[in-house]
């Protein structure tokens, strides 16, 4: 089990392999369908982002609502797929990392080797369990999207597993 | 049989409770299939996620906290007796008003928009359920209820095969589709399979196959043995406990018919996650 805190460097992305278990701590932001398109759309028009993804890792997450005494409600991964057609455009802007689930299409992981960046995946439908690495979670973007929002996650040993590193190597068993 | 009045108060209190019972406390069916799994899975990778799925289930159950948070899309199959009458409101609002109150109150994930194309606005509420109502003799209402997480509903499907195909043609249908879902829709599943009626009949019936507990059979003999055929060729598959390899691929294989015409045989394949959440009611 490795732990890695963020932010990601270069040579932290370049000893991690496909399959390798760690926990992750530190901070990451969170986004998934809606905010994806957003920061597409921004970045097709040359406009400026609400939020920096520059060194970043993004967690695909729509959250539950938190109970009262709690930090976040439960946060697993959703699928990774759908944010494959925004996702090099958010990789040439200096995003480094992410986590969510499944499998990712050729020109992301193809975007991953250039830019040099790593896909974590967390266990699927795990999300009481996740939850419970999460400590805090600040708003950052996008209020109105709700549980598609893009907050900033601060996560303590965060379980996950290489699924892709930066050199294409998968572990993913895909059809 | 004398017409029964139930308040409708009593449906949205019933249809409540179903909801978030349903969120926090996973089934036997599935939790048994889980501990069974862990036990003979073969990759250590699978059996440790195997053994997460179990441990999220007892802190989800203990803490009052959902399961997963796609906490789904809220459908329900009534069972509405025909000598019912309700009292105090209409059967649909008060179904809704329930789903609506589950999901504020039990701080279950609100995943609903309003326009599925252009305005993509999110209800707030996690309203409307989808509602299929069937009139039966009787003087009681009978709900079957299920959320239905989206990382597995979309990688199910449909297809009018023809009768030539026969069973061949229908296991084919049905590996294909768990063989392009791969490590998608959150593995172990639970595989829904409808055939027969007309095109929407069919996926309806697969629906309401992956709200059927994993530890029961299709009564006739020939499709309870394709079933234990399928579940045993999906797991040969190899994708494993969250798609990272392993013999544990799916939990359960279930199949609905319904009579069919003569031209055809529709077939429908509802993938389920394994927080396959269903429970029942009776008023």
């Amino acid at each position: 089990m490795k732990k890695i805190t963020l932010p990601l460097t270069d040579d932290v992305i370049k000893d991690l392999h496909a399959g390798d278990s760690v926990l992750i701590s530190g901070t990451v932001i969170t986004g998934r369908d809606a905010a994806h398109k957003r920061l597409y759309e921004l970045i097709q028009n040359g406009e400026p982002l609400p939020v920096s993804i520059e060194g970043e890792v993004i967690y695909y997450v729509g959250p539950a609502p938190a109970k009262p005494g709690h930090a976040v409600g439960p946060a697993g991964p959703t699928s990774s797929y759908r944010m494959d057609k925004y996702t090099p455009a958010l990789l040439d802007r200096g995003l480094k990392g992410m986590i969510g689930k499944g499998a990712r299409n050729d020109e992301v992981v193809q975007s991953m080797i250039k830019n040099g960046a790593v896909y974590f995946a967390a266990i699927g439908g795990a999300a009481a369990l996740i939850s419970r690495s999460i400590r805090k979670s600040e708003l950052l973007a996008y209020e109105d999207l709700g549980t598609e929002a893009i907050y900033r996650f601060t996560v303590e040993d965060f379980p996950a597993i290489v699924a892709i590193d930066t050199y294409g190597n998968s572990v993913l068993v895909t059809g | 049989m004398e017409i029964r009045k139930i308040n409708a108060a009593v449906v949205t209190e019933t249809v409540k409770k179903l909801f978030m019972d349903m969120n926090y406390n996973i089934g036997s069916d599935i939790l048994d299939a889980l501990k069974k799994a862990q036990e003979n899975e073969s990759s250590p990778v699978g059996k440790n996620v195997l053994e997460q799925l179990i441990e999220n289930h007892k802190i989800a159950s203990s803490e009052e906290v959902p399961i997963c948070q796609d906490t789904g899309m809220a459908v329900l199959f009534v069972e509405y007796g025909d000598h019912v009458a309700i009292d105090n409101g209409s059967f649909e609002d008060a179904v809704q008003e329930g789903v609506r109150q589950a999901y504020i109150d039990g701080y279950l994930r609100k995943s609903i928009v309003s326009d599925p194309v252009f305005d993509r606005i999110n209800t707030r509420d996690n309203t409307p359920a989808v509602i299929y109502t069937s009139i039966v003799p009787g003087n009681k209402i009978h709900i079957l209820a299920g959320c239905k997480g989206f990382g597995s509903e979309n990688m199910s499907s449909v297809k009018m095969l023809t009768p030539s195909a026969g069973v061949e043609g229908v296991k084919k249908f049905i590996m294909d589709t768990v063989k392009y879902a791969g490590p998608n829709p959150c593995p172990p599943i639970v595989v829904g399979v409808g055939i027969g009626g007309t095109f929407e009949k069919a996926a309806m019936l697969s629906k309401k196959a992956t709200l059927r507990p994993i530890d029961t059979h299709n009564p006739d003999p020939r499709y309870a043995a394709l079933e234990n055929e399928l579940l045993d060729d999906i797991n040969k598959m190899g994708f494993g406990p969250a798609g990272l390899g392993g013999s544990t691929t799916a939990l359960g294989v279930n199949i609905e018919t319904f009579p069919t015409h003569i031209a055809g045989m529709p077939v429908a394949v509802n993938i389920c996650c394994h927080a396959a959440r269903h429970k029942e009611a009776e008023i």
